[in-house]
């Protein structure tokens, strides 16, 4: 054993490796000896909160994470559920927040290498990506360097890639100016019985290394994205990985063609803590030891120690264990297209990671207590309760002209069109797309079947921030909304948790909440959680973010043709709400826009009546009822039915409407972003309503489709009159002023 | 009749360009590896969209010293159909068999959206049988598709009526917003003297199926396939 710097082992070694003294406690008690300081790295990158979930594990363990489709739970490289056809769905989501903020393009990028590698490494060819992006204010001059920046790095990764593009979220609030969200969604698609694990089964085969060669990039990534950031924050640059899609790209498609020979036994990408996640990962999931040399690495830069190895996250890197004797096959396709199959090291009887360089032997642990023994923490926490959530919102000055009201609510960032930025992304190579980015939900279809799928990220940061709890319900719904919107039906989700430093009781009170209301709505809407990432520590300067619990679902639409966009299709179709509006502008982008408030209680979410809707939707658009639905959210009825007018980025049909009469004050009535609605067209109205009224969900006829201004009034009294035109001009106002800046 | 799809490393359009050829046109399609040092028993070649070799030097830089490129080379000069999509066309520009450059978009960013594009001309293989002026819709997806030659280069190339498709309005006129990367002359495809050597930057591929929302691409391989079933 190398006993290379042990002894020199102090607190401020520990403080450098993000370790605290009880932890270091624990380490000696695995081992039953002082680490040296490879071993000590291997802790550090392994216990960090990003690769153990030390803060948050306990709390995800009450998600719902099975179901009949589930074929793949939480606890592997991503999450898979079966849709038939012998084909699976292979998805998860997660953040590249902290590496983003350091180093925009790259940090975005290798964010979106990272996600596509996780599904890939599982045996499926990824088919669709999702991006769900937080930023400050978009009037800060920093706010629009970072946007470019990650928004380029995006492109720049999932364009080469060849990965198209579906949609997400891109949200501004000034609580992210320091710690912008870059959290990426992948969805791949599998044969069910070929989904391959990253598991390190039968002792003696081989273990390879293929890929970009390792480099000191990266060395402690996952130990900076675990704590808050403060000043001097750009100066960890250096641990920032930088991204080759080519090399990706490359490896996307050796992997799968090796795959094919049927020699490998397992596989994992070298993600976060790199080579020292992916062995001590695979060897610990099959109950077995995994040994290598880091001489047969291949390496880019000289001098490298056994540290930095393990330690480096250099991008572009899998490890996989082949059946022994059949070595060959494997590496042929890897140098068919010109890569290098090194082998490393082998699998090996007794749970032990051994490193070596060389004959010197430079770690040896047990697996587990890198992965399942690393520390648990219950940490404390208190009720979060926000003192705006209790403002009162009785006295809202009532504004004088809605229409008014309503384009600056179509020009407000949040709202707005987002061309200027999915541009960027390439949405339709793979020739699958069949709804991309501007809708509720991107679809694309399942060649080889009648099959579709549709997928959205939602998250309304501000509902959260007001209540947590109530907060995650209302993301849990509105994305499994969005999906049904698209005609599918939700079969699973995955979720990416961003919180600040967990180590404060109230923000800890906000993950709690959080993950409990993300529960309750996973259940009631049967959709299980099948994986995801946790991002905590997201504070600058002690300031943390609004909690973010980001859902990303996926639905299942059996008859590719019923998919259905949010425009009016064709004049003279009648137009629906379906539920009932309530007195809800607290957290609305309405009291944020017109009002400049974040305050009041976020809409109570009504589970039961959530589900009844969605179930009408699926049932509606299988029996192919609808010709257009798009659910009412941000900005409420107004901003849905202007949406309903956009075709794209074109003008389409208007409509002249008469919302259901209410006691309800008008800027209340359009406003509200009351949960469980959905605007639709039909050609079948009564059908449409005999199958509401048998759902038991609220079911108003509007008006009619047609013409080119929308007319929206209240029990015959006029709200607002307005040409489409101008409110598309509203609508994509901001690309306008972006470019004149 | 046998068509071959390459494949460069980091082509990422060769799935779909074989996909409308021999699942939407029902043509015999076949892949074929950057490496292979022929195309014998093809006739006709696509080079697919994608981001060849990185495209780290320059779009299509590297690709071009494939060993496949030279036998399409050989393979154009004895008439042989080659059809460049996107990076295709890039690379087809890179070997010499197709004139101009393609300079970043006047935007600087990378564009994805649909187009509309004027047919120019109908005596090529890939636009057979459509009419002139007949306005197509189908996507773009590049970074560099600004099409550049010198103006007199540009004069030469209209008047030998070697300018096959323009990016237009939708009723077939021109102005600049029609334009979306800034193309000398909003010039979106071209062909070689011979006029069996085609290249387009927008993807006809991915208009293929009514099914994903347009189809008027797949006009551009049916009419391959008829040229080449009477040839």
């Amino acid at each position: 054993m190398s006993s290379a710097g042990s002894g020199s082992i102090d607190t401020a070694v520990l403080e450098r490796h993000g370790l605290k003294p009880d932890e270091y406690d624990r380490i000696k008690a695995a081992l039953g000896r002082e680490p040296n300081l490879t071993e000590l790295g291997l802790f550090s990158v392994m216990w960090s909160e990003h690769c153990s979930y030390k803060s948050s594990r306990i709390h995800l363990k009450t998600l719902p994470t099975k179901g009949p489709r589930v074929l793949q739970g939480p606890g592997e490289n991503a999450g898979a559920v079966d849709i038939g056809d012998g084909l699976a769905a292979v998805f998860k989501i997660e953040s590249h927040n902290h590496p983003s903020y350091i180093e925009p393009y790259q940090g975005a990028a290798t964010g979106v290498g990272g996600i596509l590698r996780d599904i890939f490494t599982m045996g499926a060819r990824p088919v669709a990506v999702l991006n769900s992006l937080r930023f400050g204010d978009l009037d800060e001059e920093k706010t629009r360097r970072l946007l470019a920046g990650v928004v380029a790095g995006i492109g720049g990764y999932g364009n080469a890639f060849g990965c198209p593009t579906l949609g997400g979220e891109v949200v501004f609030e000034p609580c992210y100016a320091k710690n912008p969200l870059v959290n990426a969604f992948c969805l791949g698609i599998a044969k069910k019985d070929e989904i391959f694990l990253g598991r390190a089964e039968g002792v003696g085969n081989p273990v390879f290394y293929v890929g970009a060669k390792t480099g000191r990039d990266g060395i402690h990534g996952a130990t900076m994205a675990s704590a808050e950031f403060g000043e001097g924050s750009e100066e960890k640059r250096p641990t920032v990985q930088v991204g080759d899609p080519f090399m990706e790209k490359i490896l996307l498609e050796a992997c799968l063609e090796a795959m094919k020979t049927g020699a490998i036994i397992g596989i994992q990408d070298m993600g976060a803590a790199g080579l020292t996640c992916s062995t001590s990962e695979m060897g610990s999931r099959a109950g077995n030891g995994i040994e290598i040399n880091i001489q047969k690495v291949p390496k880019r830069e000289t001098g490298m120690t056994a540290y930095e190895v393990m330690l480096s996250e250099s991008q572009e890197r899998m490890l996989l264990v082949a059946e022994k004797g059949r070595e060959k096959e494997v590496i042929d396709v890897f140098e068919k297209w010109d890569l290098h199959a090194e082998a490393i090291g082998k699998v090996t009887k007794g749970k032990r990671l051994k490193v070596y360089d060389g004959k010197t032997l430079e770690a040896d642990v047990p697996n587990e207590a890198l992965t399942d023994q690393a520390p648990v923490y219950d940490r404390p926490w208190v009720e979060s309760v926000n003192p705006a959530a209790a403002e009162d919102l009785s006295a809202l000055i009532k504004p004088s002209d809605l229409g008014e009201v309503l384009l600056k609510l179509l020009a407000a960032p949040n709202v707005s069109n987002k061309r200027w930025i999915y541009r960027q992304y390439d949405s339709t190579v793979r020739t699958n797309t069949m709804i991309g980015p501007g809708s509720d939900a991107g679809v694309i279809r399942i060649k080889g079947t009648k099959k579709a799928l549709a997928m959205a990220t939602d998250c309304n940061g501000r509902f959260c921030w007001l209540d947590p709890a109530e907060g995650a319900r209302l993301a849990v719904a509105e994305a499994c909304r969005n999906v049904a919107a698209a005609g599918a039906v939700p079969i699973g989700a995955t979720n990416c948790l961003n919180f600040g430093n967990p180590e404060k009781p109230e923000i800890m009170g906000q993950l709690v909440a959080a993950i409990r209301g993300m529960a309750e709505a996973c259940v009631a809407l049967d959709v299980p959680i099948t994986g995801g990432n946790v991002s905590l520590y997201n504070e600058t300067d002690g300031q943390a973010i609004y909690p973010t619990p980001v859902i990303g679902v996926v639905g299942l639409i059996e008859d590719a043709t019923r998919a259905q966009s949010s425009w009016f299709k064709q004049a003279g179709d009648e137009v629906y709400l379906l539920g009932t509006t309530g007195d809800d502008v607290g957290g609305s982008e309405y009291l944020k826009a017109v009002h400049r408030r974040v305050a009041g209680r976020p809409p109570k979410l009504d589970l039961k009546a959530e589900k009844r809707l969605i179930d009408l939707m699926g049932e509606a658009a299988a029996a192919g009822l609808l010709c257009s639905a798009h659910d009412a959210s941000d900005g409420g009825i107004a901003v849905a039915l202007a949406e309903c007018c956009f075709v794209k980025e074109e003008a389409g049909l208007g409509a002249r409407l008469d919302l259901p009469a209410s006691a309800l004050r008008p800027d209340r009535q359009l406003f509200s972003e009351t949960p469980s609605r959905m605007v639709v067209s039909t050609r079948d109205g009564a059908d449409l309503e005999t199958l509401a009224h048998h759902h038991g969900v609220p079911c108003a006829r509007l008006g009619t489709v047609g013409g080119d201004q929308l007319t929206v009034s209240s029990g015959g009294d006029t709200l607002f009159d307005l040409p489409v035109v101008k409110l598309l001009e509203a609508w994509t106002s901001l690309e306008r002023r972006l470019s004149q800046r | 009749m046998k068509i071959g799809v390459v494949v460069f490393p980091g082509s990422n359009c060769d799935h779909d360009a074989y996909h409308v050829s021999k699942h939407v046109c029902g043509a015999d399609t076949r892949f074929v590896w950057h490496k292979d040092a022929d195309v014998k028993g093809l006739d006709a070649v696509i080079l697919p969209g994608g981001f060849s070799y990185g495209d780290y030097l320059r779009t299509g830089g590297i690709a071009r010293f494939s060993p496949v490129m030279k036998a399409v080379g050989e393979f154009a000069a004895k008439g042989g159909t080659v059809i460049g999509i996107c990076n295709g066309f890039q690379i087809l520009q890179e070997a010499g068999l197709l004139p101009g450059a393609m300079l970043r978009n006047r935007t600087t960013k990378f564009l994805s959206q649909p187009v509309h594009v004027r047919v120019e001309r109908t005596d090529t293989p890939f636009t057979a049988g459509l009419t002139a002026g007949d306005v197509l819709t189908m996507p773009i997806g590049h970074g560099e598709g600004n099409f550049y030659l010198p103006d007199a280069d540009l004069d030469r190339l209209e008047g030998e009526g070697r300018v096959v498709f323009r990016y237009a309005r939708k009723d077939g006129t021109l102005d600049e917003a029609s334009n979306p990367n800034g193309s000398a002359r909003a010039i979106a495809g071209v062909c070689n003297e011979g006029r069996n050597v085609i290249g387009l930057m927008p993807h006809p591929e991915r208009a293929s199926e009514a099914a994903l929302g347009c189809a008027d691409g797949v006009k551009l391989f049916q009419a391959l396939t008829r040229v080449l079933q009477a040839a």
